[in-house]
């Protein structure tokens, strides 16, 4: 690729190219010319000369098309002679529809204050979507407590069992593992009394009211949550909802209604499990570390624990079905018509599920701590 | 179809209908009427709103203003039973099928029936049966979305969209990803059902060869105007219409 000027007679200014032009190798800077141009006064022409060209690409005619650009701004006739036919064809081509002046995207940002106004319509709109997706659940609830929602009972049993059964080694292992360590944590800080025996209280107490509830949760948002998002995502794209729609079917009954109702049944026994396997979990760091034997390990959580400690997670445990369920289905049912929405539908929908259940959960401690339970 | 004793009455009335996103309006202030019987083009060129009309048509999207009468009925302005009622004798074949993906193809044809009929099990699975074979997919009742090709959906979504043998029947763009001969027989599919059944069928395309073989009556959307620049036989439009637009569109420009 290389290029030679010369002035040339009539105020001509004559561009030489030759050899190959690669966009492999980087288009030519048009640069040169430029200043070559708006340095050189009274000029009237630009002849450009291809004659010595060899092989050409798109950076031969980026760099024409810069160049006659430069020309038109400044009312200087381009001439085009012995250009390769091709290159000729395809310059013609490029500058035969005008650009759309309307066709580009305003760009550049908007004002302070006018990001903060669009800022704010945006989550006021957001709130009421949620509100009204919350209310329209609400009466699909209602409707099928009338008997009147539609929806197919195996879809039912389906969805319970991937989020009920199918979640099982991961809620094991997580609240297991919960469960070591909230009794590690305590034996360290009780050993120092001698009271190493309360971590059973510790344990047992911290996941009967929070901890099997939370863990559980968390790793529903992320496992199942998500999926509904993705899964009611996709069937948006895939014009799968409006199908539903124009068969007079209420996607909120036929796809929200049952998962909703899946993940609320399944979370709670899900939770007294998880509750179950912490409990297990303090039992092994006792044993294991404590020199507390397994009787009396059992013995001592037995006795700090009761029927109200239990009820308090479970509680908590539908609270937190409903609100992963309706972020999961919310996001997937508000996606937008592209894969990219889908991916994105699920992200939100993990997010949404995982701040509800701690601000929820925050609240509702504090609930149970004013009636005394 | 001179069989057809209720041809000449209004099925589809569409009156001062503008369909809008936010402030910004795709199609306004369209009139036009589709007659019983009728197999009715929705054609334009890319982007100027013929499927956004189609939704405002099946009730997927409520327009800025104006309405729909089926049979002098109004759609938009009736309540949701209302509305259920008029859609449930709506039968729509999306563009990509939009199959229930979750659901076998037999699952697929027969969710309309089981919500909307009393038939036993064994009445329905000869119905959808039969309703698969009609479009060619006998025998492949227990195969899922993903387990077949785009056009065999296609066929299957005809299958389904036909599951409660509808008055009207919407196509938004039969013919697009289907090479020449099947979408060929998709539109004698179309021509047969409509003969055979009596249905009327709205189809949004800009397919050519589709809107000369099976058009009796059409509107050409203008993407410019943002509204309706000719209604009628598209085979007389192409013969007599003297808008170069129209005239561009079905000539593929050579004219």
């Amino acid at each position: 690729m290389d290029i030679s000027f010369s002035l040339g007679p009539y105020n001509t200014l004559v561009v030489r190219l030759g050899g190959d032009w690669n966009i492999a190798h980087g288009p030519l800077s048009a640069e040169d010319v430029q200043k070559k141009i708006v340095s050189t006064p009274h000029l009237a022409k630009v002849a450009v000369d291809g004659g010595g060209l060899g092989a050409w690409d798109s950076s031969l005619l980026t760099f024409l098309i810069k160049l006659k650009h430069v020309c038109s701004q400044r009312s200087i006739i381009l001439s085009c002679e012995s250009l390769p036919r091709g290159a000729a064809r395809l310059l013609d081509l490029a500058s035969a529809v005008r650009e759309d002046v309307d066709a580009h995207k305003k760009s550049g940002r908007a004002p302070f204050l006018s990001r903060v106004g669009e800022a704010t319509l945006e989550a006021v709109k957001s709130a009421g979507e949620m509100l009204s997706f919350i209310g329209e659940a609400f009466l699909a609830f209602i409707k099928l407590l009338r008997g009147k929602a539609r929806f197919r009972r195996c879809d039912l049993t389906l969805l319970i069992q991937e989020c009920g059964a199918q979640a099982l080694p991961i809620v094991s292992l997580v609240s297991l593992l919960v469960g070591l360590i909230l009794a590690f944590v305590g034996a360290v800080e009780l050993k120092l009394f001698g009271a190493q025996i309360y971590v059973a209280d510790l344990v047992g107490i911290g996941m009967a009211r929070e901890m099997g509830a939370m863990m559980t949760a968390i790793v529903m948002a992320g496992r199942t949550g998500a999926a509904f998002a993705a899964q009611l995502g996709t069937m948006e794209v895939n014009e799968e909802t409006d199908a539903l729609k124009t068969l007079g079917i209420s996607p909120m009954e036929f796809l929200v209604l049952p998962r909703m109702l899946a993940l609320v049944l399944m979370l709670p026994l899900l939770c007294l499990y998880a509750d179950l396997m912490g409990i297990l979990g303090g039992g092994i760091i006792g044993a294991g570390l404590l020199n507390i034997s397994p009787a009396q390990y059992f013995h001592e959580t037995v006795s700090a624990l009761n029927l109200t400690q239990f009820a308090v997670g479970l509680i908590k445990a539908v609270v937190f079905g409903v609100l992963v369920a309706l972020s999961g289905c919310l996001r997937g049912m508000q996606c937008g018509r592209s894969a990219s929405a889908v991916g994105e539908a699920a992200t939100s929908a993990v997010v949404t599920a995982i701040v509800s259940i701690i601000v929820s959960d925050a609240l509702l401690t504090v609930i149970f701590d004013r009636i005394g339970v | 179809m001179e069989n057809h004793a209720n041809q000449t009455t209004a099925h589809i009335e569409v009156r001062d209908l503008t369909m809008a996103y936010g402030s910004f309006v795709i199609q306004h202030d369209l009139n036009f009427t589709v007659k019983s019987g009728d197999i009715f083009i929705i054609m334009g060129g890319s982007g100027c709103g013929k499927s956004t009309l189609l939704r405002g048509l099946v009730g997927l999207k409520e327009p800025a203003k104006g309405d729909v009468f089926y049979d002098n009925v109004s759609f938009w302005d009736s309540d949701p039973a209302g509305k259920e009622a008029i859609m449930r004798r709506h039968g729509v074949l999306y563009q990509g099928g939009a199959l229930w993906s979750s659901m076998t193809l037999a699952e697929n044809v027969a969710l309309p029936l089981e919500e909307y009929t009393h038939l036993s099990t064994a009445q329905i699975k000869e119905l959808v049966s039969f309703k698969l074979s009609l479009v060619g997919l006998a025998g492949f009742e227990e195969f899922y979305p993903s387990e077949i090709s785009g056009g065999m959906r296609k066929r299957a979504g005809l299958a389904r969209a036909m599951a409660l043998d509808p008055d009207i029947l919407f196509f938004d763009e039969p013919s697009a990803g289907l090479d020449p001969i099947s979408a060929r027989r998709l539109d004698e599919l179309i021509l047969e059902l409509r003969d055979s059944l009596g249905t009327t069928v709205v189809v949004v395309t800009h397919d050519l060869a589709s809107i000369f073989a099976i058009g009796n009556n059409s509107v050409f959307l203008d993407g410019v105007t943002r509204t309706i620049i000719a209604v009628g036989d598209p085979n007389k439009l192409l013969a007599e219409s003297k808008d170069p637009r129209i005239r561009a569109f079905l000539t593929r420009g050579e004219a």
